[in-house]
């Protein structure tokens, strides 16, 4: 049994949250990178290199890479031999959010109500999904979602006869119609399987994955790279101009499922696929 | 082709742009999304005047991070301006002339600029902290308890856009898809 005191969790949770808004992680870098290789489109390559310069410009200003310091998403996994000392996890998770943003200089993009619609002023609630673990360890990954390509997201059940053809339709329809709204180069999540909220949690969850890595499953890895190949011939490109480079990487999750479901969720992420995490 | 624009603009000015075209643009525009549009449509449906006279004007679809001491504003990149359609054709009417942000217009809009000659224009999403290199004033003009939502009027220098749907209808994210789709 490993005690853990809240006020380290608050410490970690702002330290994440601050990190994860200013520094791009290494992976979309080398993406980025190899996009502008790749970018036919003249402007294409001008919004490559300038979303480069951005991330630079952020890491040394210690600013923000986007105004939209998204919506907290937490993944705590709990060991099941921690027992936390000081109060709830959940209250220390969201003050460790308040810190974070207000100390980071971060935008509140939160509203209290969804029909009411007034700002909370420090970002929370975050939204918090708990995996209880063995171990005696609270590993904790932010992953601030902007709402620009949260909005493009979308779910779909699918029935089984529609098969791996009606996953890639889907998969390229919701891309097709995001355009570029969701400030592509985007950085796909899929979760294929599991009930309705379980694909959605898997393709969210995609998304923590490095961008260079492959799913195990081979036709899994597969699909991701057919996926990958298939958007970057929609012609979207850097902004929506058009161009070669709409997507850096396809991340698909699977799951098992009911023997009458097909549940499909994609989750656009904006480039920078912002996340960090603190293991205590 | 590249053009030097301040505000206020005239139709002639906005005539000139075209889709592709690059707008550096220097001067004062207006940061305002879903809540502080709201409010502005709210205002005029009451008979009541708008914080500001958007004859001529831009309207940047932005809603910045807070800035530290000693910096003029935080990240400022472009928001999705769909969620401004709603709003945007009465602002059109009433003489804006200017709009920028990213991603898709729905055909009211696009309809009401080219009635009226508007323009929109693209900024990068995503680069926020470059855009906000170019902002070098800014200053809350109304609706201060939206926080990051609040009306402001910005000064920016040397404020590099695209024009993405011009004065004729003439729309660049169709443009540059149809040239790299291969699908």
């Amino acid at each position: 049994m490993k005690t853990i005191h809240t006020e380290d969790i608050i410490k970690a949770v702002e330290k994440i949250a601050v990190e994860a808004n200013y520094y791009l992680n290494s992976d979309i870098y080398e993406a980025l990178n190899r996009g502008l290789e790749q970018e036919e489109s003249e402007i294409g390559k001008d919004i490559l290199s300038k979303l480069l310069k951005n991330a630079e410009i952020a890491g040394k200003r210690n600013m923000a890479i986007c105004q939209d310091t998204g919506m907290a998403v937490i993944f705590a996994s709990v060991g099941q031999d921690v027992h936390i000392k000081g109060g709830s996890l959940t209250d220390a998770i969201n003050e460790g959010i308040r810190r974070g943003y207000g100390k980071g200089y971060l935008r509140k993009s939160v509203v209290k109500d969804p029909i009411e619609r007034v700002n909370t002023g420090d970002n929370t609630p975050a939204i918090i999904h708990y995996d209880i673990v063995e171990g005696d360890t609270l590993k904790i990954i932010i992953a601030p979602k902007g709402f620009g390509s949260e909005n493009m997201s979308a779910l779909k059940m699918l029935k089984p006869s529609d098969g791996i053809e009606g996953v890639k339709n889907f998969i390229i329809d919701t891309v097709n119609n995001a355009g570029p709204n969701p400030c592509p180069p985007i950085v796909v999540g899929v979760g294929i399987g599991g009930t309705m909220e379980k694909a959605a949690i898997l393709a969210k969850k995609a998304l923590l994955r490095p961008i260079d890595i492959r799913n195990d499953i081979e036709y899994v890895s597969t699909l991701e790279k057919e996926m990958l190949s298939k958007i970057n011939d929609l012609g979207i490109g850097p902004s929506g101009l058009g161009g070669r480079v709409t997507a850096l990487a396809v991340n698909i999750e699977v799951f098992p499922t009911h023997i009458a479901g097909l549940p499909v969720a994609v989750n656009i992420n904006c480039h920078a696929t912002r996340h960090a995490e603190a293991v205590l | 082709m590249l053009h030097e624009i301040s505000s206020p603009l005239t139709k002639e000015m906005v005539k000139n742009l075209k889709a592709g075209d690059t707008v550096r643009i220097n001067g004062t525009v207006y940061a305002a999304r879903d809540a502080a549009h709201k409010k502005m449509i709210e205002l005029l449906n009451k008979g009541m005047e708008l914080p500001f006279d958007v004859r001529g004007q831009i309207i940047y679809y932005v809603g910045p991070c807070p800035e530290r001491e000693g910096q003029v504003i935080g990240s400022a990149g472009p928001t999705t301006s769909s969620r401004m359609d709603a709003y945007a054709p009465a602002l059109i009417e009433l003489g804006l002339l200017g709009m920028i942000g990213k991603g898709l217009r729905n055909d009211k809009v696009i309809e009401a600029m080219k009635t009226h000659s508007a323009v929109y224009l693209g900024a990068i999403g995503g680069a926020g902290a470059l855009t906000a290199n170019c902002i070098v004033g800014q200053e809350i003009i109304a609706f201060p308890e939206l926080g990051p939502e609040a009306l402001r009027k910005l000064q920016v220098k040397d404020f590099e856009t695209v024009v993405i749907i011009d004065s004729y209808g003439t729309n660049l994210y169709e443009i540059g898809r149809k040239k790299y789709n291969r699908a």
